[in-house]
């Protein structure tokens, strides 16, 4: 069995920043990360984040991954990472297994772990949607970002999140035509300078729309959209058929909670999260001890609240197994302040009111 | 409407412009940060104090319109692309508006193109006069355009013919 003192699961935003928020505290940290590369999402996100300086605002996301790696390394005598790693258990004893390169399997006994895992997309039910060309918006924005592969001609985004405004905007700065943005609401859900920035370039965004059927022989070739009333039913007689050859799937992220339900800890589900959540204290500690959360696995938000989250448990983790920073109570105190920050305006309300649901 | 759609009404615009004595003094930020939201990189970038978001960064942020040289650092810096500048020292009947375009190709400077409205329509032709793309505005360049008076609170982006 391998020793750890502290492991950190997931090497995204909150995960990278736990690492070194517990690593510059004096814990002995693993990080154990499934793709070959660190990171998470980051790679993928072109955009200028939000937020302060201290969430790095006005940095590529693209970049931030660097600026975290370059930080981490300042502790590498503390700092392990395994990539090519999957954490597949968590067990009432305390034992995590891990599969590496999908042929060696092992076990792990840490003193904490920091399950840092984030989201997955939701999926949309219509018929056809598994034509090819019908995507998740992250699938895209990977084969365009990461990979520079052009997705299609035409796209139709479904969903008017930050998500969806975002990837609209980087595919037209690929040079895909992007038909329209639809969403079931009846408001835009993302921020509205992201809304601006794309209708500016001309392209519609029809809020109280749903996707009613896609069509296609052998991949997607026409979608079909309507409207719908205030009870979210559509609405006979409204229906469009628009050309596109992509569907951009981008109706909301839900927390990639497996490992803690199978650790056993307690979980809610909290609609303002996103999804499945688990009950958690101040130091996102949750109901199994020296078992720590961090980043959209404790409630769907933007990176820079994970990234705090993640500075915020690493720190907490590290201290309950006995390396307490020596400026603890002042990193604590700036930790807190930045998420209520974050927090505090009308597009924090709803996270407000979920937290307060699960915070012990 | 602007929830539903992404189109400032033209007095949600006009509000975020300074007065027109103020404009045809020289160049001035206008910001068209309509809603809040927890972001305040405007403000730090803000090398003259012209930008005030305050201590809750969920403000709208303030533009100082004394302070302001119109330097367009700001600009680059705002994730939102939500600032222009607007000049209207130079000439009666044209206006200089500087804008962040993040598209490829760049327009060249000297050239027309094409002026698009807040919904993307066409307006009128206008003319590049400076494309300005250094390293510190990290991938966001800043375009000056020559724009008729009359399209001063319509102009809002422009669109490059490949």
């Amino acid at each position: 069995m391998k020793e750890a003192e502290l492991v950190i699961v997931g090497a995204g935003p909150a995960g990278l920043c736990a690492a070194i928020s517990a690593a510059s505290s004096g814990a002995k940290v693993l990080i154990i990360e499934r793709n070959k590369s660190l990171g998470g999402q980051l790679v993928k996100q072109t955009h200028m984040f939000f937020g302060s300086e201290k969430q790095y605002a006005s940095t590529r996301g693209i970049d931030i991954t660097d600026i975290l790696l370059t930080e981490l390394k300042k502790y590498e005598k503390n700092v392990e990472i395994l990539t090519n790693s999957t954490v597949v258990g968590m067990y009432e004893d305390g034992i995590i297994t891990v599969l590496h390169k999908e042929d060696k399997y092992f076990k792990i006994k840490p003193k904490a772990v920091i399950v840092c895992t984030g989201a997955f997309e939701k999926s949309l039910a219509f018929p056809n949607n598994d034509l090819p060309g019908i995507y998740g918006a992250g699938a895209v924005q990977t084969l365009m970002n990461v990979y520079g592969v052009k997705p299609g001609n035409k796209v139709l985004m479904v969903g008017a999140g930050n998500i969806g405004l975002i990837v609209s905007y980087q595919l037209m700065q690929a040079g895909v035509e992007v038909v329209a943005i639809l969403d079931a609401a009846p408001k835009i859900g993302g921020y509205l300078v992201h809304a601006s920035k794309i209708r500016r370039m001309g392209v519609p965004i029809l809020t109280g729309y749903t996707v009613k059927e896609a069509i296609g022989k052998d991949y997607l070739e026409k979608a079909v959209i309507c409207k719908l009333d205030n009870k979210f039913q559509q609405i006979p007689g409204t229906e469009q058929t628009l050309d596109a050859d992509v569907m951009c799937i981008s109706v909301g992220l839900t927390p990639l909670n497996e490992l803690l339900s199978m650790s056993g800890c307690e979980m809610k589900y909290i609609p303002q999260l996103s999804g499945t959540v688990p009950v958690r204290n101040e130091d996102y500690e949750t109901t199994i001890e020296n078992l720590f959360v961090a980043g959209d696995i404790s409630g769907v938000e933007e990176a820079s609240a994970a990234m705090v989250e993640g500075y915020l448990a690493g720190l907490c983790a590290a201290a309950k197994i006995g390396h307490k920073a020596e400026d603890f109570e002042n990193k604590k105190m700036d930790y807190l302040k930045q998420l209520s920050e974050l927090r505090s305006g009308p597009v924090g309300e709803h996270i407000l009111a979920g937290i307060e649901q699960i915070v012990r | 409407m602007f929830e539903q759609t992404g189109i400032p009404s033209i007095e949600m615009v006009m509000e975020k412009f300074p007065s027109l004595d103020r404009i045809n003094k020289g160049p001035v930020a206008v910001v068209e940060c309509y809603k809040k939201i927890p972001c305040n990189p405007c403000q730090t970038a803000c090398k003259f104090d012209a930008i005030n978001v305050g201590e809750d960064i969920n403000n709208i942020p303030e533009v100082n319109t004394d302070n302001c040289t119109g330097c367009a650092i700001c600009l680059s810096k705002c994730p939102g692309l939500a600032i222009m500048v607007v000049d209207g020292s130079k000439s009666n009947d044209k206006v200089l508006v500087k804008i962040p375009y993040e598209f490829l190709p760049l327009p060249e400077e000297g050239k027309m193109v094409k002026g698009l409205d807040r919904e993307g329509n066409y307006l009128t032709d206008v003319k590049v006069l400076k494309v300005l793309n250094p390293k510190s505005f990290d991938r966001t360049p800043v375009i000056t355009v020559e724009v008729d008076r009359k399209y001063m609170y319509d102009f809002r982006n422009i669109k490059v013919e490949v």
